[in-house]
């Protein structure tokens, strides 16, 4: 664990990686978008809406692998005490609150036409509406203190806290939704995946991840930069190169 | 043409799918943009403080492993 | 045990004396639910289909007004730093806390409720069902809201982020809370859901001082 935690180590890894996510995320996006939007057929119920399918389902993936990979890492950094792994939830969160939205979003033009309004309180959508405001939460507390550390621990245990609290929230809403079926709007339910509609869905999904994963490496590296930069301000605060402060802060990140 | 045409209407759902893409183009390029501006900014400014402090320099390449 | 007990005296003393706690807390309940004939109409009907859900959700509003300052008069005056120092866990502290807040919060609210119920023409038979959803419900309020109000210690704008980091975590205790009075009006089985929300109680009852103290903690790093 600690020795892919070591920065120096990571900024070496990241550097490394970096170029081949980010060719494989255009790759895959661009095949993706050629299978999802050209070469497949429209579905039999939903006619060509369903092709919002190909960017409104992994945005959800996504949506949930972000949160997740900032309940892991907040546990991390809450258990070990490393600090990148603070690093990385923080870089994490405006990542999964972006998709978070365009799934909202997507979903919503997709409501219109399928259920002839723009929003229903359908199940899952209104979970990720939840998932939504979790996300805005864990962003408003990262930056709300002027020390960003406690910020950081602050969030961490936020994270944590939602991320148990998702399934009960998730089972509370599903519950909640089959107690009130709403009778004027029609019921079209999300597809079900037909074999010629699952290969631009999986080439986006693959496309997403890979994105997010460059996305994350660049966010975190800028993460340390920054904590380096507020090493370096604090000791010309203390006046003296490498006071006590200073030292100790720049050392934590080695 | 016509072909294309009847491409670009979606079978008439071109209200709500062109905008679901466009939506999500504009988010993916906008998270890119601002991270990469994100790390320019900062590493500018890293290199500034450490050329004011040519004592620390050493070490934080050191740090860096470059 | 009786550290515990102590904690929860001295807690209802600082209240008691300042007096105004509990009143303001049902006062916004009362006047809060007494807006929704204005904006719903008076309509019978119409009330009583809408007041399980008015109450529960001005309920959860009218318990999150004392929450950011739960901790915050002790983090400001220092004593929260001496009492994290006493051999008495961290925990506990929040929990003599949390049953101070819910006496002179949840409580009032407990007793104001089914005066409003019979307001919005609830139904006779949902008032048993009421009393119990919040007898189990508020308690939780109370636990998880404590968690926010030790993650804001020292935050800009503690008390609207407070309502921020709370209110989608409130959402399981509103539904089920409402689903177990509206099942009682309609003549339907209520229990599985009062379980549910005891079931929640229990969760929280370990896992929320918990998360609360390593909030408080890092607080006063």
């Amino acid at each position: 664990m600690h020795r892919f935690a070591n920065p120096a180590r990571f900024l070496r890894l990241a550097a490394a990686i970096q170029p081949w996510t980010a060719g494989a995320t255009l790759i895959l996006l661009g095949l993706g978008l050629y299978f999802g939007l050209v070469d497949s057929p429209a579905d039999y119920q939903q006619g060509e809406s369903v092709r919002i399918m190909y960017v409104h389902v992994p945005s959800a993936w996504l949506a949930m692998a972000a949160y997740s990979t900032m309940a892991a890492a907040s546990g991390v950094g809450i258990i070990w005490k490393h600090p990148l792994a603070d690093l990385v939830a923080k870089a994490a969160s405006p990542v999964g609150a972006a998709f978070t939205f365009v799934c909202l979003v997507t979903g919503s033009l997709w409501g219109k036409p399928m259920w002839g309004t723009w929003w229903a309180w359908d199940a899952r959508l209104t979970s990720m509406l939840i998932l939504f405001f979790l996300y805005l939460g864990h962003m408003a507390l990262l930056n709300a203190f002027d020390d960003p550390t406690r910020g950081a621990k602050a969030a961490g245990i936020l994270a944590l806290a939602g991320f148990v609290n998702i399934p009960i929230i998730k089972f509370s809403v599903d519950w909640w939704n089959t107690l009130h079926q709403p009778a004027s709007v029609s019921r079209v339910g999300m597809p079900a995946i037909d074999p010629a509609m699952l290969l631009p869905l999986m080439l986006m999904g693959l496309a997403f991840t890979t994105f997010f994963v460059t996305i994350l490496l660049m966010r975190v590296r800028s993460e340390i930069l920054a904590v380096k930069v507020r090493a370096i301000r604090l000791t010309q605060i203390h006046s003296v190169p490498g006071s006590a402060t200073g030292e100790l802060v720049g050392e934590s990140l080695r | 043409m016509t072909s294309l045409a009847t491409y670009f209407s979606m079978g008439g759902y071109a209200a709500f799918v062109w905008p679901s893409y466009a939506l999500t183009a504009v988010v993916m390029v906008g998270l890119v943009v601002v991270t990469w501006r994100g790390l320019k900014a900062r590493e500018a400014e890293l290199k500034a403080l450490q050329d004011v402090m040519p004592r620390r320099r050493a070490r934080t390449h050191e740090g860096q492993g470059q | 045990m009786s550290r515990l007990a102590e904690i929860v005296r001295r807690d209802l003393r600082l209240a008691l004396r300042q007096g105004s706690d509990s009143v303001m807390v049902v006062t916004f309940f009362v006047l809060t639910v007494v807006l929704f004939p204005f904006g719903l109409g008076p309509e019978a009907n119409l009330l009583e289909r809408t007041s399980a859900g008015v109450l529960w959700v001005t309920a959860l509003l009218a318990s999150m007004l004392s929450l950011d300052r739960l901790f915050l008069a002790d983090y400001e005056d220092g004593s929260l730093e001496l009492l994290a120092l006493t051999p008495t866990a961290l925990e506990l502290l929040v929990i003599g806390k949390v049953a101070a807040h819910w006496l002179t919060t949840g409580l009032p609210l407990i007793v104001a409720a089914p005066v409003l119920a019979v307001l919005l023409h609830m139904n006779a038979d949902g008032f048993g069902t009421l009393l119990f959803t919040m007898l189990l419900g508020t308690p939780t309020l109370s636990l998880v809201g404590a968690m926010g109000a030790a993650l804001v210690l020292g935050a800009r704008r503690g008390g609207v982020l407070l309502s921020l980091l709370v209110l989608p975590l409130y959402i399981p205790v509103l539904i089920f809370g409402v689903g177990a009075i509206d099942a009682a009006v309609q003549g339907l089985p209520a229990r599985g859901l009062l379980l549910l929300l005891g079931g929640m109680l229990m969760a929280a009852l370990p896992l929320a001082p918990w998360a609360a103290a390593a909030a408080l903690r890092q607080a006063l790093e």
